[in-house]
């Protein structure tokens, strides 16, 4: 297909000696270097891009850039698809492929558009009145048709396979936007030894200078900005990124935005990213986006081939196309005069409809001068066209201008609409600044800051050259001089640009007669103007509710061509001035973000730091199934052959409990704690004595926290008089640091005490089981390991080939059993020698699950029993309660509702068939079949299948437990519909004197 | 993301930081008589201000220092930090 509506001009930034092939809907186009999807559809006479979100009306292009709200398409195939791309935003590539969204079977014949015929029937708030009743409906019929109906794109299902990045950038000046007031205090805060950052959305520099006829000092705006680009590209304090837009602005100055790397790259490297998010932290934030023209508001004015005039403008100056070439000019203010004046460059003669009563701006003369037909008093009441307009009905306004007189029907294959000019004042608004109301541009404009925030030139509301480049270079030397203090100022050049007239305060056509053709004005989310006549006739006053019940500005685009014009809608309904309607809250993003650039590198393994033990390949080699605790992998269980987790664990488990089994206990969390106060310390935080612990000796440990309940648990050692090692739980050891120092240095500084996270620098491994002895013996030749010697809760350090270990006589498993810990590099080494002397005694490793069923039996607490809803009574740790001293949380133990006779305690509980696994989390009942809410007396905090008794067996927390043994329960689990009749015995399942740990 | 003036590094990014509370709360001494409105008080009730607030940090990813600021709620502008044994 040849393009045909191309202009004859050279200059813009189309490279005609290079051709991209693409394919729209699967129909092959061919563009060229420098189009966007956009610029390439129009200059091939296509305009009918999709359909809309809830009508299905057919649509086409409205803007050029991020106000797109029509034109949304689906881009690429498979996984590397994606939905709800604007078309004007995508840099055309070869082989691109892209297709219509949001219709069924094709975009020009869509079944959906049903619901334009009957769009009497889909009012605003159609779907909250409609759809709410009956309440069993919605999940099974409403809901999925909803979806169906409403659905914009289609994303993809397999894994994103393109690579993202984070970057984080510091500096003195961000500047968003290069529009001649960004270029202008990039320029000045740069020359004045500023750290400078200038971001542009776009992938060429200098906002309206490329499209404006317009003169700075004694060049023309385009080679100005060119100029002005390269020199700051070469200084060492500037960073110049286009393709880049910012679209956050959070506390303390800190911005992000996206960096589109290579979109736009036909082949780019594998190691390049597709997009870049950068995090500024910004000394002072330059706000200079510009602003966005407004649409007007007339019968069909959605139609394919209506435009923005700028667009239309910039169509043709920057990508050499044009949107029609039978155009009509629809008005309120001069600025539309530039597209007619460069549509007749290009040898097209438009006719221009201007709602005011005259005008003597420069533009509007020269447009005379060049003999263009200007109707004053003019406007369009609707057009023809269904899937691309034919003719517009345009007719003189009464003058009132509430009616129309002398309707004609005229030929026209596009509309170029102007209804003035809104500041993009997003960033600002982010930023917490507190906007105005500026009659003079009826728009909102930034005004009481509350961060090191400046907007500026059109964001600020001064729409001419001359004040954007004065407040630029102002505002640029101003705020970087308040950092460098270097007194550098860039001199003011002179400008040159056309006198402008005031525009109309007029944007809604009145309706032809006997026709009720839909005036939009939020054109993504299908918001008439009728819509907001129903949402103020039922009631709704603040412009919050009229918002979310029209759903006006709740699009992708958040309202960015819609959301004053629904004010100005609303306010001339209410009879308040836009200022008392207020207007509604801008949040981030500005524009829609890929999940890709947000979530970066963190994903799959990456997704967060994985530790790993030293003996971590071990148990690779040996068949391990990891579980994830905290950030560690721990081996969960090593099935054999064809074993089940059950049959493993149970293997596992019986080993222990027979011969001698081995588990990587690493990740325990160990604190060394050091000084002349230890003791005191650790008599403070836990709640049992730690004076007269004898040097060599570990003890048991329950620390509170400050309301009660149980924190943590791990027994530590007084390695000296004041030389502590503290063990914690894996999951709790951050968060005990955290305390401990809390502690140290807030309430109680005049501790003399340090401590310190040993976690990493120990390995430490588990031997447990009743041959474990035996084994150690062989191992560590050094030591007496007799009962004696070396009891239950001793400790001994010793050396083996050089490598120092610190063996523990401590016990989770119940067994008799040791643990053994040396320096983290040795971990390895130590780990396979014991598995291989262990050989003889049957040694096996154990993972979670078998250590989980080991302390279950034993009645022993752990993770699911320490939930942050115990006191120590509640899960049988009363015994280590000192009832001399005092220590953190123990004036809570006194509260009234835990010293309650019957409040619950630990027990265990038996499946009456012994066989059915009692799911944990289940609830204990009286009775499972009563009404609800039925009595909830407790509830299963850990189950394991026994090995020593061979059936079921979990420990729960029960009301009154204590005198509960021996009754029979039910443990429900409504979710699943289980309920299991349950009897309860005592928790401590196996070995209740604790005899094996002592032998 | 807020920027925090460690007192002991200097400004660094939020995400090096835990919050550890409002920094009047006075734990009763150990050892002393409570009475149970003043121990939950201590507890459980803390004022909740729209506005100048004096927590406690911890620079957890960097020194492991406590430390004080004054914080507005609200803005999360943050008017000052202190070390310890410093006044805010
Ligand atoms: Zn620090």
């Amino acid at each position: 297909m040849t393009a045909t509506y191309r202009t004859n001009s050279e200059d813009n930034f189309i490279n005609k000696n290079k051709v991209i092939n693409f394919t729209f809907n699967g129909k092959s186009y061919k563009g060229y270097e420098g189009d966007t999807l956009a610029s390439a559809l129009i200059a091939n006479g296509v305009h009918l891009v999709g359909r809309s979100f809830k009508y299905h009306r057919p649509r086409g292009f409205l803007g050029v850039g991020v106000e797109e709200p029509n034109a949304m398409v689906q881009l690429h195939e498979g996984h590397k698809s994606e939905p709800n791309i604007i078309a004007t935003e995508v840099e055309l590539v070869e082989g691109l492929k892209a297709k219509s969204q949001n219709c069924w079977p094709s975009v020009k014949f869509d079944i959906g558009e049903i619901n334009d015929l009957l769009k009497s029937f889909f009012p605003a708030g159609f779907y909250y009145k409609t759809f709410m009743w009956p309440k069993s409906f919605w999940m099974l019929i409403y809901e999925p048709f909803i979806r169906k109906a409403a659905g914009m794109g289609v994303a993809p299902t397999k894994p994103d396979p393109d690579r993202y990045e984070h970057n984080y950038e510091h500096c003195d000046v961000l500047v968003v936007g290069s529009g001649p007031s960004g270029l202008a205090s990039a320029l000045a805060a740069a020359n004045n030894g500023a750290k400078v950052i200038l971001a542009e959305d776009k992938a060429h520099f200098g906002g309206s200078l490329l499209t404006d006829n317009v003169t700075v000092g004694n060049k023309t705006g385009k080679e100005w900005a060119e100029e002005t680009i390269s020199h700051l590209k070469n200084l060492p304090n500037v960073i110049v990124k286009n393709r880049s837009q910012v679209f956050g602005y959070y506390d303390h100055n800190m911005t992000v935005m996206f960096e589109r790397v290579s979109d736009h790259i036909e082949n780019p490297s594998e190691y390049t990213p597709r997009q870049r998010l950068h995090y500024i932290r910004a000394g002072e934030v330059v706000v200079s986006t510009g602003s966005i023209e407004r649409p007007l508001s007339f019968g069909n004015n959605d139609r394919p081939g209506i435009f923005l005039s700028s667009a239309a403008n910039e169509y043709m100056k920057i990508y050499g196309t044009l949107v029609g070439k039978k155009p009509i000019i629809f008005t309120n203010n001069d600025t539309a005069y530039k597209t007619a004046i460069e549509f007749k460059k290009n040898n097209i003669n438009p006719v221009i409809l201007d709602t005011r009563d005259s005008s003597s701006g420069d533009l509007v003369k020269e447009a005379e001068s060049l003999g263009l037909d200007i109707k004053f008093n003019y406007g369009v009441a609707n057009v023809k066209g269904r899937l691309k307009i034919s003719s517009a009905t345009i007719g003189k306004l009464s003058s009132d201008k509430e009616s129309f007189t002398e309707l004609q029907e005229i030929d026209c294959d596009c509309i170029c609409m102007s209804g003035g000019w809104t500041p993009t004042v997003h960033l600002s608004s982010q930023a917490g600044n507190k906007l105005k109301f500026d009659e003079k541009i009826d728009a909102f404009i930034p005004n009481t800051k509350r961060q090191k925030e400046t907007a500026i030139g059109a964001a600020n509301g001064s729409f001419t050259l001359s004040q954007s480049l004065a407040e630029g270079f102002q505002v640029g030397f101003d705020l970087s001089n308040s950092i460098t203090s270097n007194n550098k100022k860039t001199p003011l050049p002179t400008s040159n640009e056309p006198s402008y007239e005031d525009h109309d305060k007029f944007w809604c056509m009145p309706l032809p007669q006997n026709q009720k053709p839909k005036r939009f004005i939020d054109f993504q989310n299908d918001v008439a103007v009728s819509d907001v006549e129903l949402a103020v006739r039922e009631g709704f006053r603040s412009i919050e509710h009229v918002k979310r019940y029209t759903t006006l500005g709740m699009a992708g685009d958040q309202g960015k061509t819609s959301n004053l014009n629904g004010l100005q809608h609303v306010s001339n309904i209410q009879k308040k001035i836009v200022p008392e309607v207020g207007h509604t809250t801008f949040r981030p993003p500005y524009t829609p973000v890929t999940i890709g650039t947000i979530v970066g590198r963190e994903v799959g393994n990456h997704f967060q730091p994985s530790r790993k033990t030293p003996t971590h390949n071990w148990h690779v080699e040996n068949n391990v199934v990891f579980t994830n605790a905290g950030l560690w992998l721990r081996p969960r269980y090593y099935p054999r052959g064809n074993e089940t987790m059950q049959e493993a664990v149970n293997r596992e488990s019986l080993n222990v409990r027979q011969n001698v089994g081995i588990c990587d206990v690493t990740s325990l969390g160990k604190i060394d704690i050091k000084g002349p106060d230890a003791s005191e310390l650790l008599n403070r935080v836990y709640t049992n004595a730690w004076k007269k612990l004898p040097v060599g000796k570990a003890r048991y440990g329950v620390m509170l926290r400050e309301d009660g309940m149980v924190f943590d648990d791990g027994t530590t050692t007084r390695l000296s008089e004041n030389h502590f090692h503290m063990t914690t739980t894996t999951a709790q050891a951050a968060n005990v640091l955290s305390h401990l120092e809390f502690y140290l240095q807030v309430v109680w500084p005049e501790l003399n005490v340090n401590v310190l996270s040993t976690t990493e620098e120990w390995s430490g491994a588990a031997i447990a089981g009743p041959k474990s002895r035996d084994l150690m013996k062989k191992i560590f030749p050094l030591v007496d390991f007799s009962t004696e010697k070396f009891p239950f809760m001793g400790v001994v350090e010793t050396e083996v080939l050089g490598i120092h270990a610190k063996i523990y006589r401590i016990s989770f498993s119940g067994e008799l059993a040791y643990e053994v810990n040396v320096e983290s590099n040795h971990g390895l080494y130590m780990w396979n020698k014991i598995i291989e002397v262990g050989k003889e005694f049957g040694i096996q490793p154990y993972g979670t699950e078998a250590l989980a069923t080991l302390r279950i039996e034993m009645g022993h607490v752990s993770g699911p029993e320490l939930d942050g809803r115990a006191v120590p009574y509640d899960i049988g740790l009363q015994g280590m309660v000192s009832q001399k001293k005092d220590f953190i949380g123990k004036r809570s133990l006194q509260k009234e509702a835990f010293i309650q006779p019957d409040r619950q305690t630990l027990v265990g509980i038996i499946p009456i068939d012994k066989k059915t696994k009692i799911p944990e989390g289940s609830h204990l009942v009286e009775n499972d079949k009563a009404a609800l809410p039925n009595p909830k007396l407790g509830h299963v905090s850990s189950s394991c299948w026994s090995v020593e008794y061979n059936n079921p067996f979990s420990i729960a927390v029960l009301k009154d437990g204590k005198n509960k043994i021996g009754e029979k329960l039910f443990a429900v689990y409504p979710l699943k519909n289980i309920s299991i009749p349950v009897e309860v015995v005592s928790s401590h399942y196996v070995d209740p004197n604790g005899e094996r740990v002592r032998v | 993301m807020l920027e925090i003036k460690c007192p002991y590094c200097g400004k660094r990014s939020q995400n090096e930081f835990s919050y550890g509370g409002d920094a009047n709360i006075k734990r009763p001494k150990l050892g002393d008589e409570v009475s149970t409105k003043d121990w939950d008080d201590f507890v459980y009730f803390r004022d909740n201000p729209r506005g100048k607030h004096s927590e406690f940090w911890h620079h957890v990813s960097g020194c492991r220092q406590w430390f004080k600021a004054s914080r507005d709620t609200a803005t999360h502008e943050i008017f000052k930090t202190a070390r310890l044994d410093e006044d805010l």
